[in-house]
């Protein structure tokens, strides 16, 4: 055989899946070269869970002001046990907040991966930005240890009308930086997961490119504004959408 | 007033009802602190524990930890129970349910006999008092065997469900990745996909696929496509090729609303699919997931520990007679088990319990990117798990479910847990493998020709050129 056929064979196979097909057997273990590969990936989704939020910079990217805030969640491991804590702002800082109204405020989180906010955030907002120059806009909020619905308290002490959350999404062995936006129309604590709208895998050039990105996003910050809603009740392109 | 307590070294804890002390008494674990039922020190559990010990069984068939009048599962619990075969146990505390099951003179077919009379909670109860040893001894005294195609479950016997997952369900994506299981020798338990989408016309193309492919190479096994039950019934009525209906279940009602069933669904369902009469060996025709946290991320707790209430799950289960039943014990991520510690503890309990309460008892081991584990804590239970004589694991090409972005256990997982305790493939799908000349002294022939199986497989005749 058949063993000088398999190199072809997994080839092709590999066109049909990304999935880790024919990877071959030491008894009947794995050959050293897959359980490496294997495990690379994995170390690189670990250090993306644990890359800290590096804000030094981020305002001068965006050529904006920038709030730096902070959940109740005072460190990865009680971020990664206590989603309850990376919702809700800690109290010192959600008095800094200006309520001064507006129609959308953009924030940044860290969410599960810090590394997908370094790599594309300032490029997404930028992007935003320049699609929406007659909307009134809060200052940009850099959020630590923040899940999707800090963007709620977020938004109600902005008073805005909506908000847009950029924030890393979970590291999978493939990918470890990718962005996820999520949109919530009227924002306040206690929105529900099925009031918002998203658009996930913002990571170029293997997942949505910025301004593939910036356009859907935009899209549905337009109808949403009209529908006075977001969620599953949100019509964008005359499409129903999913949450 | 504290209907519960304990007096230890001139301190009395109390607790204010069962749930209490049976969340109190759970070995530490995330979910339960983020619902805030959790044991507040080291000494409260051990306090519980001792309250635990010296309940008498029949005080937690008394006590409903959800009222019977709020949950249909409650009442599933206590109408089904069955008093005359509960009067061989309903003398012992808690206490001494656990060593009750772990004597000598008690063997599998002895626990078997009472397993319709031990409820979720006795299990739970008791499993809260043993230690990791203790859940793996009494598991491994006790065989469960079911039947569709094949038998599962038989003592010696390891099974692997063959889950080749694709993020857009392509099929000849998905066909690649059934032909590597194959080769590896999965696929026994179920060839079962989770669609990346609920939507029937794919959910139908997906079944076709992997029926054309199992009577093409006669493989004694079935096929499963994991959509929501109500796309399974209407697979059923378009004339799919149904083998097993899936679904996720909880232990309350108001969790498994938010999975959008209930008990007379899933009944539903059962009956529509047995009267397909597709299997050849048996009707086992229900293939449930399951795991703990689902009824605190679906706030659907009732205040009851994480682990308890997946111990009402299994109830749920057993009602409709599963050909397979798994927990998916780290996907749910590190807020509910935090590390592989717990992660490890948790799929132990959730092994012993389900085989006590007489289910066909499998375990989806893996973690997720953000929980405290990796592939050494996925050996460690996928290990022990193989000595406690669970019926089946899942098989992911190379351990990475590109769909679901979870790591399971992997195709050579399965082998290595065959070889290092001399587990064999269900018997049926042994001697297929034997005959596609695929087996060589016991073992997985080295060296196979992945062209062996693709020239039966339209999809892929194409791919191998």
């Amino acid at each position: 055989m058949l063993v000088a056929e398999l190199p072809s064979i997994r080839d092709r196979f590999r066109a049909l899946t990304q999935a880790r097909l024919l990877l071959g057997r030491a008894g009947q273990g794995l050959p050293t070269r897959a359980l490496l590969d294997f495990q690379m990936d994995h170390a690189r989704a670990r250090d993306a869970v644990y890359s800290p939020l590096a804000a030094d910079g981020f305002a001068d990217l965006i050529e904006r002001p920038v709030i730096e805030v902070a959940s109740r969640a005072k460190d990865r491991q009680e971020y990664l046990q206590r989603p309850d804590l990376g919702r809700t702002l800690d109290p010192g800082d959600a008095a800094t907040l200006p309520a001064a109204g507006g129609d959308l405020a953009i924030i940044v989180a860290d969410g599960l991966s810090a590394m997908a906010v370094h790599a594309h955030a300032a490029s997404v907002v930028g992007a935003l930005l320049a699609r929406l120059p007659d909307w009134k806009i809060a200052p940009v909020i850099l959020a630590r240890q923040g899940r999707v619905a800090l963007a709620d308290e977020i938004g109600a002490a902005l008073g805005v009308d909506m908000t847009v959350i950029l924030i890393g999404e979970r590291p999978g062995l493939s990918a470890s930086d990718s962005l996820g936006a999520y949109l919530t129309w009227d924002p306040r604590p206690g929105r529900r997961d099925s009031e918002r709208n998203c658009v996930s895998n913002i990571r170029p050039p293997h997942g949505l490119s910025y301004e593939v990105a910036a356009d859907t996003i935009v899209s549905l910050l337009k109808s949403a504004r009209r529908q006075r809603l977001t969620g599953v009740g949100l019509i964008d392109d005359g499409r129903r959408l999913s949450p | 007033m504290p209907r519960y307590h304990a007096d230890l070294g001139g301190t009395r804890h109390a607790f204010d009802d069962l749930r209490a002390v049976l969340a109190a008494a759970s070995p530490a674990r995330s979910g339960d602190m983020l619902a805030g039922v959790g044991a507040r020190s080291a000494e409260e559990r051990m306090a519980a524990r001792f309250a635990l010990a010296d309940l008498p069984l029949a005080a937690l068939l008394n006590e409903a930890v959800i009222p019977y009048e709020e949950d249909e599962v409650t009442r599933l619990i206590v109408d089904s129970h069955p008093a005359p075969a509960f009067s061989a146990i309903s003398h012992l505390t808690v206490g001494g349910f656990r060593e009750w099951l772990l004597s000598n003179a008690v063997d599998g077919a002895e626990i078997a006999s009472v397993a319709d009379a031990i409820t979720p909670e006795m299990a739970a109860a008791v499993s809260k008092l043993m230690r990791n040893q203790d859940l793996i001894a009494v598991a491994r005294k006790i065989e469960v065997v079911t039947r569709f195609r094949n038998t599962i479950g038989l003592s010696g016997r390891l099974s692997v469900r063959l889950q080749p997952n694709h993020p857009t369900d392509d099929p000849a994506g998905i066909a690649a990745s059934i032909l590597d299981g194959l080769l590896m020798g999965a696929g026994d338990a179920v060839i079962g996909i989770n669609p990346a989408t609920d939507d029937t016309d794919t959910t139908a193309t997906l079944l076709e696929l992997i029926d054309e492919i199992r009577l093409s190479c006669a493989i004694p096994t079935q096929s499963c496509v994991l959509a929501h039950v109500t796309t399974t019934l209407e697979l059923i009525r378009r004339g799919a090729p149904v083998d097993l209906c899936f679904q996720s279940i909880a232990g309350t009602q108001a969790a498994n609303r938010g999975f959008g069933i209930d008990l007379a669904l899933l009944g539903e369902a059962h009956d529509a699919t047995r009267g397909l009469d597709r299997g050849t060996l048996g009707q086992n025709v229900m293939y449930f997931e399951t795991g703990q946290g689902s009824c605190l991320s679906a706030n659907a707790h009732h205040g009851v520990d994480q682990q308890t209430l997946e111990a009402r799950a299994y109830a749920v289960a057993r009602a409709f007679e599963p050909l397979l039943v798994n927990s998916v014990v780290g996907f749910i991520g590190p807020e509910y088990l935090f590390d592989g510690k717990q992660i490890a503890r948790a799929a132990l309990e959730d092994h012993f319990c389900g085989k006590l309460l007489g289910l066909p008892m499998g375990v989806d081991i893996c973690y997720t990117n953000h929980a405290e584990a990796d592939g050494d804590d996925s050996d460690t239970i996928l290990t022990l798990l193989g000595v406690a004589g669970v019926s089946f694991i899942i098989g992911v090409p190379g351990a990475d479910d590109i769909m679901l972005n979870y790591q399971s256990t992997s195709f050579h997982d399965a082998l290595y847990l065959r070889e290092v305790l001399d587990r064999r493939p269900a018997p049926e799908f042994e001697t297929w493998l034997q005959n596609m000349g695929l087996l060589e002294h016991g073992r997985i022939a080295d060296h196979l020709p992945p062209t062996l199986l693709a020239d039966h497989i339209p999809l892929l005749r194409d791919a191998r050129g």
